[in-house]
């Protein structure tokens, strides 16, 4: 049905819908985050929920303290390398189905900590995230942008189709491997099935179209 | 409070105690205290108990990593040079131990004075690397000690609870030594530049061949 002839019949007082625009408009409106915080983030994060920015508007106010309750894992703050198998640990805790919100410069690339020796350089190395928040920290408008923006990309996932998201994929992971702590770094040092980062030509930067510095 | 004083003091109290003291020329002259690792715990106890020193508060345990390095001088000698007695010009190297150090920084709440800062050096940077540990003394140091542990590898002998603190188990170097190499996960720099760009370079051509 499209959606002229759905809003002609709206205006005679008959609803109309799909199952697929039924199930996602309830999910939609009821993400439960992870309750947890890494870093200076999680401030902005709190902050978000409470009563001045009100994430409650959004339906997103029943922060759950257990993985098995929540859907949305929003990684607030600096993800070290020891602190980055339990956050995998508790991503694979959480029912299908689940997203990720990147917050912050450090949980997507390691931020001013990147050279460090004891940071990961973003957490989309082992999980996959949905949504990125750049900023450090970023405010909380721009939690509650990323969180609308979550709430469209839900909105607009397929039921059936290629298209369809993983849960309801048989053939695509609900887990993803934990890395183990190696002698040096972790290992592995990102989930290649996962990360694929985007092709910067290195030799290129800092120099000018003919090659010059 | 004249470190010079307390130097004399201690020495007066601690027989046979070697105490060096390093000044710091900056404006701000914040001398220390070099104490020798088989007296310190003697001096520490003092330095807390002492009624006219009282430092009762350590408020930072800190390392810092000298490494090894060579000198080069240049050497006037006189040698036979073809029958002919000559003075040659030698270029001798020489190569200074390193040492790790750990720095306290101590107050007195009850007196309200210090800063007095106390230094300890270990022999070398390889297997020398104990020092006794001041925790008995101020349990302020426990869990700084533990950093310097981690992170520089100085063992503190007589500490209640020497593990590593930010690094997990497992993890066999010191990161903050001169001489770590971090992991070679250089593949994703968008903004690489300085050193960064260097490295990025070099894993580009070890690992991707290109």
């Amino acid at each position: 049905m499209d959606d002229k002839l759905k809003n002609e019949l709206s205006k005679q007082g008959i609803f109309t819908t799909t199952l697929q625009e039924l199930y996602n408009w309830g999910r939609t409106n009821s993400i439960w985050p992870l309750n947890f915080g890494l870093a200076c983030c999680a401030i902005e994060m709190i902050a978000t929920t409470m009563a001045r920015y009100d994430m409650a508007r959004f339906g997103a106010e029943v922060f759950r303290p257990s993985p098995r309750q929540a859907d949305l894992m929003i990684v607030a703050g600096t993800v070290t390398k020891k602190m980055a198998p339990q956050v995998v640990r508790l991503y694979n805790q959480m029912p299908e189905p689940k997203y990720v919100i990147s917050m912050g410069a450090c949980a997507i690339s390691g931020g001013p900590f990147k050279q460090g020796y004891n940071v990961l350089k973003g957490i989309d190395r082992y999980i996959p995230v949905d949504i990125y928040i750049p900023g450090c920290p970023p405010r909380p408008e721009a939690l509650l942008d990323a969180f609308m923006e979550l709430q469209k990309k839900i909105a607009q996932q397929p039921l059936t189709g290629a298209a369809r998201p993983r849960h309801l994929n048989d053939g695509e992971p609900s887990e993803f491997p934990v890395p183990r702590f190696g002698v040096h770094d972790l290992e592995p040092a990102k989930n290649p099935n996962l990360w694929k980062p985007l092709l910067v030509q290195i030799a290129q930067a800092g120099t000018d179209e003919s090659g010059n510095h | 409070m004249n470190l010079e004083t307390i130097k004399a003091e201690i020495e007066a109290n601690i027989p046979g105690c070697r105490l060096e003291l390093i000044a710091n020329p900056s404006p701000s002259g914040q001398h220390s205290l070099l104490l020798d690792a088989e007296h310190a715990v003697a001096v520490a106890t003092y330095l807390r108990d002492a009624p006219g020193l009282r430092l009762d508060f350590c408020s930072n345990v800190t390392g810092i990593d000298w490494p090894g390095k060579e000198i080069q001088e240049k050497v006037k000698l006189r040698k036979l040079v073809d029958g002919m007695e000559q003075e040659v010009e030698e270029i001798r190297n020489t190569t200074l131990p390193g040492s790790l150090e750990v720095v306290y920084h101590l107050y007195s709440v009850e007196k309200k004075h210090g800063p007095i800062t106390v230094r300890m050096r270990t022999e070398d940077r390889d297997a020398g690397v104990h020092l006794p540990s001041l925790t008995p003394v101020w349990r302020s140091a426990e869990l700084q000690e533990r950093e310097v542990f981690d992170l520089y590898g100085v063992i503190f002998d007589g500490h209640p609870d020497l593990r590593r603190l930010l690094m997990w188990d497992g993890f066999v170097d010191h990161p903050m030594r001169r001489d770590y190499v971090d992991p070679d996960d250089y593949e994703y720099e968008p903004t690489a530049h300085d050193t960064v760009l260097q490295r990025a370079n070099r894993h580009r051509s070890q690992v991707e061949g290109r």
